[in-house]
């Protein structure tokens, strides 16, 4: 095989991984955009949140230092203690289930039957408060984040490939965290259909994204549904900030992710989970490819807008997506 | 009166099951109902009739608890209930269906009498996403009820179909369909015949009267086609302007002058 065409499979193969990560923040939009019909716009920043928290936490941080040092002239930062991973996650998941509930509380309960405009503008007003409360809370510098995930690239698979070539090709370089990623993006989505097509709170959900009238007379309770899909959200937002957060360190940029989201949205549609992960690849694959074959005849750095040019073309030709619903209306 | 009464067709009428007792509702400074009393026996149809405007489906909104009367009180099964939300008199066993249609058009329509189901089903949320033991069991005695609800209907044949593509007709059909999977101990029906021709105004007068039959189910409606309502119905209450203006059989109801006078207009001189 020539050392080009096993290249484009490594490329390829790298494109693969990204997109699995891009298909994990998209997720998210996807699980909240189902159940309530709303774009949320803070779904990065929640991710940047869960971020900050778990390195907080881990760290033995004093949430608001800042705030409690100004205040009482003290000078604490940290409690001293280092707490392990697995329970650090799991006291993260316990602060973004307890984020969905004020979310429902203070924002989304006010706000029933509402144009979904209305709530996307509310879903914006919430990302720029859960970015000051992360920097006020966890402080604004950046972060590295360990908890224990394999990093750097898979030498077993190297050694496994490098025969594959000429002597100048030294096999396949794929990083061990992408592949953790992909492991847990598949068991996560996995999960989520389950969650979605067999259990009565699956159905109570899509129930109450198409009908919040006729899901009330059903008895189906709209607050309980909703803080059930933001904690959802909130854990699909924890696992991309690890897998994010762990690759290039916790910082405010963490919450632009939520833009590589958005054409993956558009490529499967926004209301698939399915759709979500094969968009996510095709963007991942795609812009890897695209830059591999074309990139240096166009002056290199198509990865920064190839993205958004095919979901361009997607929603001039396939507005619903993939995988999206059919739009239907009768008339 | 007091156990119940047997209708002109011979049919059993049970103990009162609902009671509404001096409810008033405003809206601001509208007055929508007015210190209305009325009681809903088992097994019998209730209409609440009246024309547009009465205060009918206010009526209706506050027995499903969409709306909070302001005075009076909603007895339920010989006790006074308290203030609950819409999904909880759902929980109780009071289904509805809506004037307008409040249908889940994204989903099949066997999906969406499964929605009915919701309040009966009970088991965890992982046993059902991995789908054992009991939790399937649960979901195959769900589905058997659904599947028979929508025999009864005759919608077998659109079963699979999401909701948004049906006509008017079979949406308020499916919507029926839905309420009866709940297995409802009070059926509350908001004008189940507006907008139909003829044709399909019989066929859901033949629905009502089946399910009411078949199932024993205890069914209050409203209509304001008088003629609909008179064939259908045990007892009316006639509402006009947010008051009860009569309440009775069909034909006493027709014989009471203030109703003639509602329905036909009257010069007030």
């Amino acid at each position: 095989m020539s050392d080009q065409f096993l290249y484009a499979i490594e490329v390829t193969m790298n494109g693969l991984m990204a997109g699995v990560l891009y298909a994990l923040v998209a997720l998210g939009f996807v699980l909240i955009y189902k159940a309530s019909g709303i774009f949320n716009y803070a779904q990065g920043v929640m991710a940047l949140f869960a971020a900050m928290t778990l390195v907080g936490i881990m760290d033995g941080q004093v949430p608001f230092s800042h705030l409690i040092n100004a205040a009482f002239g003290t000078k604490v930062h940290h409690f001293g203690w280092h707490v392990p991973a697995l329970a650090a996650i799991l006291l993260t998941v316990g602060v973004m289930v307890a984020l969905a509930w004020m979310v429902q509380r203070f924002v989304m309960r006010h706000l029933v039957n509402q144009e979904p405009i209305i709530l996307f503008m509310a879903t914006i007003g919430l990302a720029y408060f859960l970015e000051g409360l992360s920097d006020l809370m966890w402080g604004s510098e950046i972060k590295k984040l360990d908890v224990g995930l394999p990093q750097g690239g898979s030498l077993w698979i190297e050694d496994m490939t490098s025969g594959l070539g000429s002597d100048n090709f030294y096999g396949f370089f794929i990083d061990n965290l992408d592949i953790v990623a992909a492991i847990v993006a598949v068991l996560l989505v996995l999960a989520l259909m389950a969650f979605s097509n067999y259990t009565k709170e699956g159905r109570a959900l899509r129930a109450v994204a198409d009908d919040h009238q006729a899901a009330l007379s059903v008895g189906i309770s709209l607050d309980f549904i909703w803080v059930l899909v933001w904690s959802v959200a909130g854990f699909v937002a924890l696992v991309a900030g690890i897998m994010w957060g762990t690759k290039s360190g916790v910082q405010f940029s963490l919450s632009l992710i939520a833009l590589k989201a958005l054409p993956v949205l558009m490529l499967g549609g926004f209301t698939s989970i399915p759709g979500a992960i094969v968009g996510g690849l095709i963007i991942g694959v795609g812009e890897k490819l695209f830059e591999f074959a074309l990139g240096p005849m166009l002056g290199g750095a198509t990865e920064n807008w190839f993205a958004y040019v095919l979901a361009l073309l997607f929603l001039v030709f396939r507005p619903q997506g993939l995988f999206g619903e059919k739009i239907i209306e009768r008339v | 009166m007091e156990d119940g009464y047997t209708t002109a067709d011979g049919r059993k009428i049970g103990a009162v099951v609902m009671e509404m007792k001096n409810i008033t509702l405003r809206f601001g400074g509208v007055v929508a109902i007015k210190d209305i009393s009325f009681d809903i026996r088992e097994g019998e149809i209730r209409a609440i009739i009246g024309p547009n405007g009465a205060g009918k489906s206010s009526m209706l909104n506050v027995i499903s608890g969409f709306y909070v009367p302001q005075e009076g009180e909603v007895w339920f099964h010989g006790a006074p209930r308290p203030q609950l939300r819409p999904y909880q008199v759902a929980q109780q066993g009071i289904a509805r269906t809506f004037q307008n249609i409040a249908l889940f058009e994204g989903m099949s329509v066997l999906d969406n009498v499964m929605t009915g189901r919701l309040t009966q089903m009970k088991s965890g949320l992982f046993a059902q996403a991995f789908w054992k033991g009991k939790a399937e069991a649960e979901e195959t005695a769900n589905r058997e009820v659904a599947e028979r609800i929508i025999d009864f209907l005759e919608i077998q044949s659109i079963r699979k179909t999401p909701v948004g593509r049906l006509p008017y007709g079979l949406k308020k059909r499916v919507e029926l369909a839905r309420a009866l999977a709940a297995e409802p101990k009070l059926l509350l029906l908001d004008e189940p015949m507006a907008g139909m021709n003829v044709e399909e105004k019989e066929d859901m007068s033949r629905f009502i009267l089946d399910v009411n039959d078949e199932f024993g189910t205890t069914i209050a409606l409203i209509e304001h086609d008088m003629g609909v309502v008179m064939d259908l119905s045990d007892r009316v209450v006639v509402m006009d302007y947010g008051k009860k203006i009569g309440d009775g059989t069909p034909e006493e109801v027709r014989s009471n002058q203030d109703v003639i006078d509602a329905y036909l207009g009257v010069s007030h001189d």
